[in-house]
């Protein structure tokens, strides 16, 4: 269908457009510029060249924010790769009240991760419900620091990203479980396969490429990761700040008052160049083995 | 709570049938078990670790919902910690949700979020649905270039860009208003795609008469295609009021004056400022997350949906 007035599909495109150039646009070229510059968020700044990024390479924060989050993908993609992929197992047959089920396992997805946070951070406090569950049992015999210390706090928040995540890809992999042809895996019965081997020989490879879309999307997400971390330190992201991530970092950087605009954004570009080689790094592994 | 009941009753009545085939198991339903079908008793057996298996993700994913509900509930001198756990409050009581609304304006943040996510819907799928009906119907020279937009905003990660995101709401006079929080997510790149994928779906021939009819585009895409895409439509409703309520960073930057609140900036702000006490943030939390559990429970299929079609992408 063409437009008989050229500027037809642009009155259409306007209202979105703006938003994309003013507000995703405008604001990436904005970081580049400000990148190589000493700016503050008051303004002003003056061309420094690569100042910003030899000083990002001596500076022990950031390289501990690169380590916490590196740190973190690599547990929590794992996590959500095969995890939900086994709960979207679980709940594809149709027995009883499995609708009830899907639904329930979905309810983190919808509460904010702030929320997820606050109740997370309620469990695992010094006297919460798994230190006490844990001291009852007698399985510790003082409570676990899970927000006091660097670590675990990490870990906790990987935990939280887990629980918060896991419905989400489960609705993924179970539209890719229904793609997954009935007659195949019925072929596959009469042979003689079992369960375990009807899902490694024929459901595995046909969801693969979910995998990697599972894999790409987890990874995206986990090195942007922020909020879990903020709730449940409630903003300080550990003792000394040590359980600090990338964005924790960029934010407390480059915003408020007097914050080094400049410097932050070359943290936000090297954010920026990680999810991208993220992604560009899970399909290449996929490709390899895929040829192997 | 109820939701818990069911869970363990299923998983309780899966292991009865299961052993259908001993003596003791004369009262079980079904034609009688006295020739031993190994087939059935594995089948049997094996839906009863279905429903186990079942009922222990249940616990870990409604469990931790459930202590901040009771821990809400529980009376100031009722224990909320020790062992062991004590689920059931013994004397129940609303008034710690009256002290969040004491202690913080929970209600104008509740109402701020609202302004938020309903703007958030109805500029999505207005704005949206143009420009993926103009992306998906229309031939244009540009075209590939407006598509390539909207793909690098799926690309650029918000936080990488939140720092200028600042800087250029500010020099819009957009700091410490609802607008500004509410603008960057007026028309997400993914709104703009899932709405071209759905107009491309379409077959030519629905808008053919409307052509012949001689009406004009913007009549054929309001009284045609729009229609014919209510579906993804909702679903990009959907999409749009959950990240918009959800949303933390953004208000968090742009919002400074606790007047602006948004509900999930609100509560954090709640337990990290005012209060230490475990059972009035507990019941904070459950004011933010209640309404929007409700909301899903009423419109799961289109989360669902939503989910399915978002994490396929453009």
């Amino acid at each position: 269908m063409t437009g008989r007035r050229w500027y037809v599909p642009w009155l259409f495109l306007t209202p979105a457009l703006a938003v994309a150039t003013a507000f995703f646009l405008v604001p990436f070229a904005n970081t580049v510029v400000l990148s190589f510059t000493d700016a503050s968020t008051l303004g002003g700044g003056t061309f420094t060249g690569l100042h910003n990024y030899v000083r990002l390479a001596h500076d022990p924060d950031f390289w501990l924010s690169v380590r916490n989050t590196a740190l973190y993908v690599a547990v929590v993609v794992p996590c959500m790769v095969v995890l939900p992929l086994l709960l979207a197992v679980l709940v594809q047959r149709r027995v009883a009240g499995i609708g009830f089920f899907r639904a329930v396992f979905y309810s983190p997805v919808v509460a904010s991760m702030v929320v997820a946070g606050l109740i997370w951070s309620w469990l695992l406090s010094s006297d919460g419900l798994v230190n006490s569950l844990l001291r009852g049992l007698h399985l510790v015999d003082a409570p676990l620091p899970f927000l006091t210390d660097a670590r675990m706090l990490l870990l906790g928040s990987m935990a939280m990203t887990v629980w918060k995540g896991l419905g989400y890809y489960m609705v993924v992999y179970l539209a890719a479980l229904a793609n997954v042809p009935r007659s195949l895996l019925e072929a596959a019965e009469v042979d003689g396969a079992g369960p375990v081997r009807r899902f490694r020989s024929v459901t595995l490879p046909l969801v693969r490429p979910t995998m990697v879309l599972v894999a790409t999307l987890s990874a995206i997400a986990g090195a942007k990761v922020f909020a879990e971390v903020f709730t449940l330190s409630s903003g300080t992201a550990g003792p000394g700040g040590e359980a600090r991530t990338l964005v924790y970092t960029i934010r407390e950087t480059g915003l408020g008052l007097g914050g080094e605009a400049g410097y932050a954004s070359a943290m936000s570009l090297v954010l920026f160049l990680g999810t991208l080689g993220l992604s560009v790094a899970v399909t290449r592994l996929n490709t390899r083995e895929e040829r192997a | 709570m109820t939701s818990l009941h069911t869970g363990a009753a299923a998983s309780a009545s899966a292991p009865a049938s299961a052993s259908a085939d001993d003596r003791t198991a004369g009262a079980a339903p079904g034609p009688a078990p006295r020739t031993r079908d190994p087939r059935r008793a594995r089948r049997a057996a094996g839906l009863a670790v279905r429903y186990l298996l079942l009922t222990a993700v249940l616990v870990l994913t409604v469990g931790p919902f459930l202590w901040q509900l009771s821990t809400s509930l529980k009376g100031n001198g009722e224990r909320v910690f020790g062992y062991p756990p004590q689920l059931v409050p013994h004397h129940p009581t609303l008034r710690h949700y009256g002290e969040v609304l004491d202690t913080v304006p929970v209600l104008r943040y509740a109402g701020n979020s609202l302004v938020v996510a309903v703007g958030s819907v109805v500029t999505n799928c207005l704005f949206g649905s143009m420009a993926g009906y103009a992306l998906a119907r229309m031939r244009f020279r540009g075209r590939a270039v407006a598509v390539g937009v909207f793909l690098a905003t799926m690309i650029i990660p918000f936080e990488s860009i939140m720092v200028s995101e600042f800087l250029v709401a500010r020099s819009l006079h957009l700091t410490d208003t609802l607008l500004g929080v509410m603008l960057p997510l007026a028309a997400s790149g993914l709104s703009v795609l899932l709405m071209r994928n759905a107009f491309r779906r379409l077959p030519a021939e629905v808008e053919e008469a409307a052509v012949l009819d001689g009406a004009g585009e913007w009549q054929r895409f309001r009284s045609i295609a729009l229609p014919s895409a209510r579906g993804t439509l909702a679903a990009v409703a959907v999409f749009s009021f959950v990240f918009a309520w959800d949303d933390f960073l953004w208000p968090l930057v742009v919002l400074s004056d606790p007047a602006h609140y948004t509900l999930t900036v609100g509560i954090q702000y709640l337990s990290g400022t005012f209060t230490n006490d475990q059972r009035v943030i507990a019941a904070g939390t459950m004011m933010a997350v209640v309404p929007l559990l409700a909301l899903f429970f009423a419109l799961q299929r289109l989360f669902f949906r939503g989910a399915g079609e978002g994490a396929v992408k453009g």
